[in-house]
């Protein structure tokens, strides 16, 4: 069973590091791009249970360690 | 003697220093306690230093946050114990929710390591008691990630009940945006929790408690925390 995990930033929080990414983009000519927030992705395999049990735990792992729910957000996909 | 507790995680690498400032500047009997031990006992205070416990890794302070010593630590703060957090030691208090808020990358993208000016303005703290409020310390910094953010409920809250013990300021006390290193909002450096027997700040008491090292601003926070102690007779 897998799960893919995604922390990002919250809106509001200011993320230097994805400013100087818009910036080094808009210096290569993509002047389409407006901005750029940096997130983390975390793939998590897991051993198989039933759906509801794994989104119990993922929620909680999120909430205890993988997010910092001051300046984060998450979400996760089960995948099987 | 007074019995000061060092903590050293894996990647601690400011606690000898604060050793040498305690036992060597001091006469404090400071002992370092590994990151493994559960207890606390017999300790007049806590002292969480600076470092990269566990490399940073997924946020400064998470993992260290998990260390059953933090469990002591939370013990021992909720009895009214003081505790210090420097640098990585307030990434791991805010990590721990024993303080509010969290840090984020500096503003500029850069590791910062220099020495600032900060402001007292609360001196009810274990370790501000002989700091004078509106006092500019000279203190050094060293961090890429001590951009203090929290959100405006929580500033507002920290505000309204004088909790904010440190901003950035200039040599003449001036709150500026030119002398806030980081970003933090609100040029906050250093922040106490309700009970004011936590305090969590990014700069470097342990690094300028002699005057051979630039400064000696720092020692009169342990000065306080040696007066603190006496007085409370804890």
């Amino acid at each position: 069973m897998k799960a893919r995990i995604y922390v990002t930033l919250k809106k509001g929080v200011l993320d230097p590091q994805g400013k100087a990414i818009q910036h080094s983009l808009s210096h290569l000519g993509f002047e389409g791009v407006e901005e750029v927030r940096v997130g983390k992705y975390l793939d998590v395999r897991l051993r198989p249970m039933a759906r509801e049990a794994a989104e119990k735990l993922l929620q909680e792992a999120c909430q205890r360690l993988l997010a910092n729910t001051v300046i984060e957000d998450y979400r996760f996909e089960i995948e099987g | 003697m007074m019995k000061i507790a060092v903590l050293v995680f894996p990647g601690s690498n400011c606690d000898h220093d604060a050793y040498h400032a305690l036992r060597h500047v001091l006469s404090l009997d400071a002992r370092f306690v590994w990151h493994k031990e559960d207890r606390l006992s017999g300790f007049d205070a806590v002292v969480i230093p600076g470092g990269f416990t566990y490399g940073d890794y997924l946020r400064t302070g998470a993992m260290a946050k998990l260390s059953p010593v933090m469990g002591a630590v939370r013990r021992f703060a909720e009895a009214g114990g003081p505790v210090i957090g420097i640098c990585n030691g307030f990434q791991i208090l805010l990590e721990a929710e024993l303080l509010p808020g969290a840090m984020i990358a500096n503003e500029s993208l850069k590791f910062i390591c220099d020495f600032v000016n900060i402001k007292t303005e609360f001196s009810g703290t274990p370790f501000t008691l002989d700091v004078l409020r509106e006092s500019v310390l000279r203190i050094p910094i060293a961090h890429y990630q001590g951009n203090y953010y929290a959100d405006r409920e929580t500033l507002a809250r920290l505000e309204g009940e004088g909790r904010v013990v440190f901003r950035y300021c200039d040599a003449d006390g001036n709150v500026t945006p030119e002398a806030n290193p980081n970003g933090s909002v609100g040029n906050i450096a250093g922040i106490c929790n309700a009970g004011r027997n936590v305090l969590g700040m990014m700069p470097h008491p342990e690094r300028c408690s002699e005057e051979e090292m630039g400064s000696s601003d720092g020692r009169r926070l342990f000065a306080s925390m040696i007066r603190w102690i006496t007085e409370k007779g804890r």
